[in-house]
């Protein structure tokens, strides 16, 4: 556990970076800092492993004072990683990761055998092992940046904007490998960022910081969405915190309906019929493993034979009652022509729909709940 | 020129007044290779103490960036001094007709490019590099030693080019008073009115040059073998 006990940080020239922080950041969570430039979360990350040393106050990692430790060995315990990945240029991809193990005594063969297990851990092959950083891209600099961060399996990671110098989908798929680690190692994490979405994503606890180093909220991310604690918390989540805060929600809770449904096969006037009995505009067309295929509007169609499979009108997506939160559900409704959401299982077969007044009902069960 | 004494154009057989004589030239390639060797041997030692001085200089000035600006205009005002006049000083006054007069001054000149080449070298590594490497545990002497340095590498070997360059080119001044080196081959073909052998130096010194460039050209490509396309 790490635990930050009314820590100031003031600069020789007044500044005042970090004013008064206290918090803890539970073992095996993610505890992300975020907030705009300048408020502080960087340099209260960086007192955790003593890069910078608080004016006042105590943080205690462990029930120890950082303080009164050595900062070399201190470090060697805590993982770190930064934007740009931080790589030493004139090391291969191996010996970077090698880092820590050999700084704590382990033999070259001991740390590369040890290296390897991490580079397979981060999702790199082997292949890599030998070039050299500039021979990597940006993603899989912080891939190593990550690997080597682990190397010596510290129980503590402190990250440091980590994903932020990458494009958005390498940035979705590092947020999602972080996820994946952490179930796999419990690490305690502290995590800074200035994307809300990244650290609504990540964060088991969020602490909301504010210009001037003041820590606005520190919560959960479900009720820093839903209750932000002020003025600013409330710009800073953003006009679409509510859509955000329903990801917080499961889809399990609709309930879906059987819709009109029409096979590959069908004839234009059995459509019409079909329509008609269901009293619908919209006819969902499926395939014979009853995947869907799209929606017919009825009032588009011409004569009496075959449908033209062509016209028919893209789903938007679907989305999976099981895994997927209200907001996928939402978003599947304002996409789909007929403001339908499809629900499919595993195998991609409808196993109903909800419509927009169905998903606002639960929304608003969830929320009333909430 | 009192200094002027020292040469020995004893070595000198031949008084042709060809521009080019090629028989001469192959005739006293022995006597080359050992005017080279006391050349290469007065450049290096120069160079080689330039760099043992602008090791701990550049990164304490790196390290303190407050020093850098005065250790900047020392040397710099040292390597605008003329070669000739600090020799001509030094001969008739401190050290005398000795390797030493020559060898230092240049080993002045391969200080003030060093000093500069190390610090930048330094400086120019990332700074996420060396927090990284901090926060890694490493206390600060082996972070220099192990990363530090080793990074900056290809810009001091850029110095130690330019360094080792243009020492080989200077030491030819030191056979104004005799001391030895591929310049004695100008001393004597300016004396003896025989444009073959000044000719003859040139292109040697020249050769040299370009070797040694190529040699450090080469040794960069080993020794940082990543900086091929970094930045």
């Amino acid at each position: 556990m790490i635990r930050f006990e009314r820590v100031t940080k003031r600069y020789a020239d007044g500044t005042l970076a970090v004013d008064d922080l206290s918090f803890e950041c539970a073992d095996g969570e993610i505890t992300v800092l975020v907030g705009t430039s300048g408020c502080g979360k960087t340099t209260s990350l960086r007192m955790i492993n003593r890069l910078v040393d608080p004016t006042s106050g105590t943080i205690l990692v462990g029930g120890e004072d950082v303080t009164k430790s050595d900062p070399a060995v201190l470090r060697r315990n805590m993982g770190y990683v930064i934007q740009h990945g931080g790589l030493f240029p004139h090391r291969t991809v191996i010996d970077n990761i090698a880092t820590v193990p050999r700084l704590l005594g382990a033999s070259r063969a001991k740390a590369r055998a040890r290296a390897y297990d991490l580079l397979a851990l981060v999702g790199l092959s082997e292949s890599m092992a030998k070039r050299y950083p500039y021979q990597l891209s940006g993603g899989q600099q912080q891939r190593v940046g990550v690997a080597r961060a682990l190397a010596a399996d510290p129980p503590v990671l402190l990250m440091d904007e980590p994903f932020s110098a990458v494009d958005p989908v390498v940035r979705g798929e590092l947020q999602h490998e972080l996820q994946r680690l952490q179930a796999q190692l419990h690490k305690t994490i502290v995590f800074v960022t200035h994307d809300i979405d990244e650290a609504v994503k990540l964060g088991d606890k969020i602490a909301v910081m504010q210009v001037g180093g003041h820590l606005v909220q520190f919560d959960t991310p479900e009720r820093i969405l839903a209750r932000p604690e002020n003025d600013f918390v409330e710009s800073f989540v953003g006009t679409d915190r509510g859509i955000r805060w329903l990801s917080f929600f499961a889809a399990k809770g609709l309930e879906l309906r059987i819709p009109a449904t029409i096979e590959t096969t069908t004839s234009a006037d059995e459509a019409r019929r079909i329509a008609r009995d269901a009293s619908t505009d919209w006819l969902l067309a499926l395939d014979a493993e009853r995947h869907p295929l799209g929606w017919l509007e009825v009032a588009a169609l011409n004569g009496g034979a075959s449908i033209d499979l062509a016209g028919l009108r893209s789903l938007g997506h679907t989305f999976r009652p099981d895994d997927d939160s209200l907001r996928a559900a939402l978003d599947a409704t304002v996409l789909s022509p007929a403001g339908v959401a499809v629900a499919v299982d595993d195998q991609g077969s409808v196993v109903g729909v909800a419509d927009h007044d169905e998903v606002t009902r639960a929304i608003r069960a969830a929320s009333g709940r909430a | 020129m009192a200094l002027l004494t020292g040469i020995q154009p004893g070595a000198l057989t031949f008084h042709f007044h060809k521009v080019s004589d090629w028989a001469w030239v192959t005739s006293h390639i022995g006597y080359f290779w050992q005017l080279s060797r006391t050349h290469l041997y007065l450049a290096f030692v120069a160079v080689a103490i330039g760099l043992v001085l602008a090791l701990p200089l550049g990164c304490l000035a790196a390290r303190v960036p407050r020093i850098y600006p005065p250790i900047l205009a020392v040397t710099t005002m040292l390597y605008s001094l003329p070669s000739l006049a600090v020799i001509a000083f030094l001969a008739s006054s401190v050290t005398g007709l000795s390797d030493t007069t020559v060898i230092l001054p240049l080993a002045t000149y391969g200080l003030a490019v060093l000093v500069r080449s190390v610090t930048e070298g330094l400086n120019n590594v990332p700074n996420e590099v060396s927090i990284a490497a901090t926060a890694m545990g490493y206390r600060s002497m082996r972070r220099l030693v192990t990363i530090e340095l080793p990074a900056a590498v290809p810009v001091i070997i850029a110095g130690l080019r330019v360094a080792t360059v243009s020492s080989i080119s200077l030491v030819t001044v030191g056979s104004l008073i005799g001391i030895g080196g591929l310049g004695q081959l100008f001393i004597a073909g300016e004396n003896t009115d025989f444009p073959t052998e000044i000719i003859a130096g040139l292109v040697i010194v020249a050769m040299w040059a370009l070797i040694f460039d190529g040699l450090f050209l080469l040794s960069g490509r080993i020794l940082a073998p990543w900086a091929r396309r970094a930045r």
